[in-house]
């Protein structure tokens, strides 16, 4: 064996080394206490693959590869520090990277190989660049509304699924003639355009609430695009990563489009939040009972099982230190307090329990709707925070509602439910949410924030009946 | 189609049904450090990158490679630490655990 193929062989047993290591990575995971060696294992496995790379006996020039990590270093450490509250759309732009380096790659590969391309390798490489380039813009749009530089309220308007199916069709349209006539050099650049244009309209009418959904689903067009490059390159090591990725945002596109009462082309196809705002004008007067933070603690205080049920507005309004100095002084007055979680609640998948424990509640207090639902009626306090539509009975109840099968916590079989509010305006869906009117119900009319911070004061003061 | 490209179908299929296994048993709790992990892990697109850049086989390869590789550094970096300081913040109630 020469030296050149005795390195070929090193690599690729560095690459099967890494590719363990990458399912390690994602099998530890599964629970907080072994989760950190999986990052660890994903690091090792990704430097034993960039160091084999720079083995490789076809580079002759170093130079631009090392500008080209450190610069990536640079502004990838900023990108790993940002706040927990903006993590959904630093994972947005993540995707956008990803897609971005997966397009640049195959359309040089292409350049590279045209016209000696065989028609299998010409079709996955047009997957790639067709789904690496809308992932690219789709991902951009999403990260904008996000960080709400662009406008959050869905944009319509008519014959839209029509222009978006249309430039779609011709993308594929496009990518087969090529597969034929891999030597039509001039049409390539088509199958970059014309997704990067499906990739803004596709995402311009999506609202804020499907965010989850739309993140996720980009997240799998991300992990297949890399896996079709793996293809082109031959590489099963990169086959491996994109194929689970793309299994893990497949997963959680369902988990998310199950949880919203949704399907995926209801979600691409559906712009939610603009169909909704229509039915929000029937709301007829009804009286509700409101409370104040002192008869709030009063009633907290006297509990023996309290939930909470935070929701993106509880993160909007940076609640979550208030609340853990509440779930401080009941618990230390030996109230069970626990967190209901809905799966979609805050702007991507497990958004709220990242900042919850960020606010150093215990991952152990924070359960899933499936593990708490069964709890509620045992419950004698639901303190609902800053969320709307996941508690809305009408789902289970009424047949005409437009969230009707939706999954949701069933906070109105608790004993008591308080619901901190601003005011009764009704949530994204723009839906009347009927547990307002029960009896067993109290608002708490005012700033999440401060009206838990009011509660806390009336507990630790010794106000409370205790 | 060759040899070549049925080997990779193999792969694909089998790393597709362990990715499905593995990530079904993930606790939604951690299902965001969950999507920032496999997003780094995704970046290994980078290999990629990097060889494109190093065989320097036309002005417009090097050109397309360097960005991409920027990019996918971006992501490794970026997305290992977030993920690392996602899940140290995730403590348990009951002592002697971490």
């Amino acid at each position: 064996m020469d030296f050149a193929s005795a390195s070929q062989h090193l690599i690729e047993v560095i690459y099967l080394i890494a590719s363990i290591l990458f399912i390690l990575s994602l099998k530890w995971m599964s629970s907080p206490v072994t989760a950190r060696r999986g990052v660890l294992a994903g690091e090792i496995g990704m430097l034993l693959a960039i160091a084999g790379t720079l083995l490789h006996r076809g580079i002759v020039d170093y130079k631009w590869i090392f500008i080209a990590l450190v610069l990536g270093t640079i502004i990838g450490i900023p990108l790993g520090k940002v706040q927990m509250t903006a993590v959904p759309q630093r994972t947005a732009l993540s995707h956008a990277f990803g897609s971005l380096c997966v397009t640049l790659v195959g359309t040089a590969e292409f350049y590279l190989r045209s016209p000696d391309v065989p028609p299998f390798m010409m079709a996955v490489l047009s997957m790639e660049v067709i789904l690496g380039s809308l992932t690219f813009t789709g991902s951009l749009m999403a990260a904008g509304k996000l960080q709400e530089v662009l406008p959050q309220r869905p944009i319509t308007y008519k014959g839209q699924n029509f222009v978006n199916l249309s430039l779609l069709a011709a993308s594929v349209l496009i990518a087969a003639y090529l597969v034929i006539h891999p030597e039509a050099k001039m049409l390539f650049p088509l199958i970059v355009i014309v997704p990067l244009f499906f990739g803004v309209m596709m995402v311009i009418p999506i609202g804020g609430a499907d965010m989850p959904t739309v993140i996720s689903l980009l997240n799998s067009y991300a992990g297949l695009s890399a896996a079709a490059m793996g293809f082109v390159l031959n590489s099963k090591l990169l086959i491996i990563a994109g194929a689970l990725d793309g299994s893990s945002g497949f997963i959680l596109s369902v988990i998310m489009s199950k949880a919203m009462n949704r399907s995926f082309t209801n979600v691409l196809f559906g712009a939610f939040g603009q169909v909704q705002a229509a039915a929000a004008g029937t709301v007829e007067e009804k009286t509700v009972r409101s409370a104040s933070a002192e008869e709030a603690a009063g009633i907290l205080a006297a509990a023996n099982k309290v939930v909470i049920v935070p929701g993106y507005g509880m993160a909007v309004a940076q609640a979550q230190h208030k609340v853990r100095e509440l779930y401080d002084a009941l618990t230390k007055r030996g109230v069970d307090v626990k967190f209901a979680i809905h799966p979609v609640a805050g702007r991507m998948p497990g958004h709220m329990n990242v900042l919850l424990a960020e606010a150093d509640i215990p991952y152990d207090r924070l359960l899933d709707m499936d593990e708490i639902n069964g709890d509620f009626p045992q419950t004698d306090v639901a303190l609902i925070i800053g969320a709307n539509d996941v508690t809305n009975p009408a789902a289970r109840t009424d047949a005409s509602s437009p969230i009707f099968g939706m999954p949701i916590l069933d906070v109105d079989k608790a004993r008591t439910v308080m619901v901190i509010k601003r005011g009764m305006s009704p949530g994204f869906a723009g839906i009347d949410n009927p547990l307002y009117y029960l009896d067993k119900t109290l608002m708490l009319f005012g700033d999440a924030k401060g009206f838990v911070g009011n509660i806390v004061r009336e507990l630790s003061g010794g106000g409370a009946h205790g | 189609m060759s040899a070549n490209v049925l080997d990779n179908l193999f792969v694909f299929m089998l790393a597709g049904f362990i990715g499905f296994d593995v990530i079904r048993k993930i606790s939604p709790l951690l299902h965001t450090p969950l999507m920032s992990l496999t997003n780094a892990l995704d970046a290994i697109a980078v290999v990629g990158a990097i060889i494109l850049v190093g065989e320097h086989k036309s002005t417009l390869a090097t050109i397309l490679g360097t960005i991409a590789v920027v990019a996918a550094t971006i992501n490794i970096v970026g997305g290992f630490i977030i993920t690392d300081r996602m899940l140290r913040m995730f403590k348990s109630s009951r002592p002697g655990k971490a």
